[in-house]
Order: structure tokens, then C-alpha cells, then sequence
């Protein structure tokens, strides 16, 4: 691989991450606006106000960026890149057809969740950095809700790897067929919410439950290290979006998918967006004793379950 | 010295010099931050060696899990902004630490370096198919015998919670 084409590929993949969180966070205006019987953003650049979110960066970009005095200020500036850095990682290894991606990583799935699970210190470090107690509490919660909900994720991921006898995520799509739709669903379940979860979106928001602890590990950020934060939130939507279609939905495998391979990816990925948004309009938040209790009383047993059907099926099969 | 080389000098430094920082701070949570930075390395560590599988594990197990476990615990106690005067130690300690520290490291360097040391080996496998059966077949029982290990300590880890939680109870630590 020659230097420009790491560049090339840094580029574009730089691009996504630019562009795609964009697009989900403007969706999520319109459909969450449309579900409640509003209109959402109509004035930013004209046509049903697509420009609002630039123009919400440009606000955040002007504001003044304030570090509380008692903060660590080293850790708390250092916070959001962490969190933001880490879905950037994960996305370069996501194919978006057969042949497209921005690095070809033998372990990709391993290594997209190794990804994300650097990503959750991000909201710790905030937390406890920021010398505030809602922070603190917000990073507590932070911390038991990722690593209770880290173990059923890797479980149903575990699952596919199984089934498809790689742990490369370009492998996993090419052994996909639609019958895993079927006998893998209850690990694409246990993945969706894990995955919705990870994310710290309603209903499993209660790490940033703005009428109990104001907004949890981000309070006392400002300007772009908040914007910076949000970025991170709807990366991470897209990147859980890309990975449960890459696992669970086949990729780019569909009719004529030697042309169109890219286009599946993306209208599957952004069906699973649309449902993670869904979530948010449709579920109130969850308490913390049943947000735990759904972890491992349903969702661990769940994997655990799937993880023993298809390690059944694949001997029975093989 | 091949790229390689120079990748691994570097990481290893980092790696090195992050430890240090980590058991001298007077940060209770940046000493669980540099562990991060020295555990990340090492993994980098692994992955120039072309264990690309036992890397990711290492990312994924010890920053995803262990540190996180860590940092939680240390906010659930007292883990002030600020250099904490608590938790630190006497002179004489410091001193001992530092000599157990550096015989560890002299030993374990004279003896890698007498029995290893100049011998250039080829790295066949590294592999997951090839790890995978090593594991599952040669080294399945030691690999069996841990997990049982592990499962003992856990049902162990929350007997004691238990017995602890419950005030009736006789069995009072």
C-alpha cells in the first residue's frame, strides 16, 4: 500500500465521519419533529432547514470554551477527543461493499468493539474530571450501564463470528445468508439494545438524565468540547448502525449487489438509525435497577443462549 | 533496523515510561489513566510482534473492562481532583519498591537476554485459526482449569457480598 493511498483512504473515511453523524443528527430533527407533530428545523438554509445543523456548529464554534477551576484540566480537555477518537478508529475498518473499506483488518469485529470499548472512558474521564457531583454521579452510572451492557453485545457478536467461521467483518458478509435473519434474531435483538445502551440514548439514558442530573458527565462543558461530545453520540450511531448491518443484515449483499453493494449497506445502515431514533421517541427512560436487570437478566442469558444454538448448528452443519 | 524495529523501540518506551508514571503519580485516577496508556502500548507491543488476535484482546479486556472497573471503583471512594496525600508512602518504602523493581528487571532482562538473546526466530502463526487450534486442542485443559478457576472466584466474590449484605446473618467479617 503506497503512502497516497493511506491518504486517499484516511481522507475519505475522515469524510464519513464528518458527514454521516451530520445526516443522522438532521434526521433525527425531522423524524423525532414528524413523530411528536411538529415541523422540526424549517429556516437554516432554506429547503426544510437542512443547514441547522451547520449552523449549530458555528454557534457552538463561537462559544467561549470554559474550564471549571477545580477541574483536572488535562483530563477534562482530553475527554472528548477519547470519545470521539474512538468511533473514528471503528469506522475505518467498516466495509461498505465488497472491496471498500477503509482498512481490511483480519479481526475487524474484534477490533471495532476493542474500538468502542476505548471510546467509553470518554464519558468517565468527563465525569470525574469535571469536579462536580452530577458529573460524577453521571459517570458512575456511565460506567456500571457500558460495562453491564459491553458483555451481551460481545456475546451476540461472538454469535455471528461463530456462525460465519471468521472474525473478519468483509468474511462474516460474504457467509451471510438470509436464513440467519431467522436463527440469529434473538442475538440481533440482544445487539440492538446492547448497542442503544453503549450509546447512552434514550431509553438508557440515565448517565445523562437531564431532569435528575442535568446532563450528566457533559455539564460543565462549553462550546466545541460539547459540541465535540454530541459529534461523538451520533458516530457512535452510525458506527453500531454499520456493524449490526454488517453482522446481522448481510452488508451489501442484495439484488445486483456487484453495482449496488454500497447502496445496500447504506439503506440497511440507515434503517437501523432510524429505529435507534425511533427508541428515543417511543420509550420513556429506564430506571437503574431495571436497566441493570434487563443487562443480565435478560440480555446475558439471551446471548449466552444464541451463543449455544449456533455453536450447535455450526457443529451439526460442519 | 527495520520499521518494525523502530515501531517497537517506540512503543515499548511509551509503554515503559507510562508504567513509570503510573505507580508515581500522586493522581489516584491518573495513575488508573496512565495504566490505560501503558496497557494500550503493550497491545501496540503485541501487534508489531504479529499477534494481531491477542492484541485486540488485550484492548478490549483490560481498557474495556479492567480500567473501567477500576476508575469505577475509584469513584465510588474518595478519589478527589488534585494530588492526594493519603495514599502516599514513607521513604523507606519508595526505596524498597525501587530496588525490587529494578532486580526484577535485571533479572528478568539478563535471563531472557542469556537464553533468547541474539537468536532471530521466525514467527509462523500469530494467526486466529492458528492460535485457535493451539488453544483448543494442545492447551485445552490448562485453558478448561482457569475458567473453572474463574467461575469459583466469581460465585466466591459474590458469596461473601451476600453473606456481608445480609444483617441476620452470623458470618460477620
Amino acid at each position: 500500500m503506497s503512502l497516497l493511498e493511506v491518504v486517499v483512504r484516511s481522507v475519505v473515511v475522515l469524510a464519513a465521519f464528518l458527514v454521516l453523524p451530520l445526516l443522522v443528527g438532521q434526521t433525527e430533527h425531522k423524524v423525532m419533529a414528524h413523530m411528536q407533530g411538529r415541523l422540526g428545523p424549517m429556516y437554516a438554509g432554506g429547503f426544510h432547514g437542512w443547514a441547522q445543523l451547520v449552523a449549530d456548529g458555528v454557534k457552538f464554534a463561537q462559544k467561549e470554551d470554559v474550564t471549571p477551576r477545580e477541574a483536572d484540566r488535562w483530563v477534562f480537555r482530553l475527554a472528548p477527543a477519547v470519545s470521539l477518537v474512538a468511533y473514528l478508529v471503528a469506522l475505518s475498518v467498516l466495509p461498505l461493499t465488497s472491496g471498500v473499506v477503509g482498512a481490511d483488518v483480519g479481526a475487524g469485529v474484534l477490533f471495532v468493539l476493542a474500538a468502542m470499548a476505548v471510546g467509553i472512558l470518554g464519558p468517565l474521564m468527563a465525569g470525574w474530571a469535571s469536579a462536580n457531583k452530577y458529573s460524577l454521579l453521571g459517570g458512575m452510572r456511565a460506567a456500571a450501564q457500558l460495562l453491564s451492557y459491553e458483555l451481551p453485545m460481545v456475546l451476540a457478536a461472538a454469535s455471528v463470528a461463530l456462525a460465519a467461521g471468521t472474525l473478519s467483518l468483509s468474511g462474516i458478509v460474504e457467509q451471510w445468508h438470509p436464513l440467519w435473519l431467522v436463527w440469529q434474531l434473538p442475538g440481533a435483538v440482544v445487539f440492538l439494545v446492547a448497542a442503544v445502551a453503549e450509546l447512552q440514548r434514550v431509553p438508557f439514558d440515565m448517565p445523562m438524565a437531564d431532569s435528575e442530573i442535568v446532563f450528566g458527565p457533559l455539564t460543565e462543558y462549553t462550546g466545541l468540547r460539547f459540541a465535540f461530545f454530541l459529534l461523538a453520540e451520533y458516530a457512535g450511531i452510525v458506527v453500531m448502525s454499520l456493524l449490526f448491518t454488517v453482522l446481522f443484515l448481510g452488508g451489501w449483499q442484495g439484488p445486483f449487489a456487484a453495482a449496488l453493494g454500497w447502496l445496500w449497506t447504506l439503506v440497511k445502515a440507515s434503517a437501523v438509525a432510524f429505529v435507534v431514533i425511533w427508541f428515543r421517541v417511543a420509550w420513556p427512560r429506564l430506571r437503574e435497577d431495571q436497566l441493570q436487570r434487563l443487562a443480565w437478566l435478560v440480555l446475558v442469558p439471551l446471548g449466552l443462549a444464541q451463543l449455544a444454538i449456533t455453536g450447535v448448528w455450526v457443529v451439526l452443519t460442519t | 533496523m527495520t520499521t518494525l524495529d523502530v515501531l517497537f523501540t517506540a512503543v515499548g518506551v511509551i509503554a515503559a515510561a507510562s508504567a513509570v508514571l503510573s505507580v508515581t503519580t500522586r493522581h489516584v485516577v491518573h495513575a488508573a489513566l496512565w495504566l490505560v496508556v501503558t496497557l494500550g502500548t503493550l497491545a501496540g507491543c503485541y501487534l508489531v510482534l504479529g499477534a494481531e488476535l491477542i492484541a485486540l484482546v488485550q484492548v478490549l479486556i483490560y481498557v474495556g473492562a479492567v480500567v473501567v472497573l477500576v476508575l469505577f471503583a475509584l469513584m465510588l471512594t474518595r478519589a478527589p481532583v488534585g494530588p492526594s496525600a493519603e495514599h502516599d508512602t514513607g521513604p523507606v518504602q519508595r526505596v524498597a519498591a525501587a530496588v525490587v523493581a529494578a532486580g526484577t528487571t535485571a533479572l528478568l532482562a539478563g535471563v531472557l537476554l542469556a537464553a533468547l538473546g541474539g537468536r532471530t526466530v521466525q514467527i509462523h502463526g500469530g494467526s486466529t485459526t492458528e492460535l485457535a487450534t493451539q488453544l483448543f486442542g494442545r492447551w485445552v485443559w490448562p485453558f478448561e482449569l482457569l475458567s473453572v478457576l474463574l467461575l469459583v472466584s466469581l460465585v466466591a466474590a459474590l458469596a461473601i457480598s451476600r453473606l456481608r449484605a445480609d444483617p441476620d446473618s452470623e458470618v460477620r467479617s
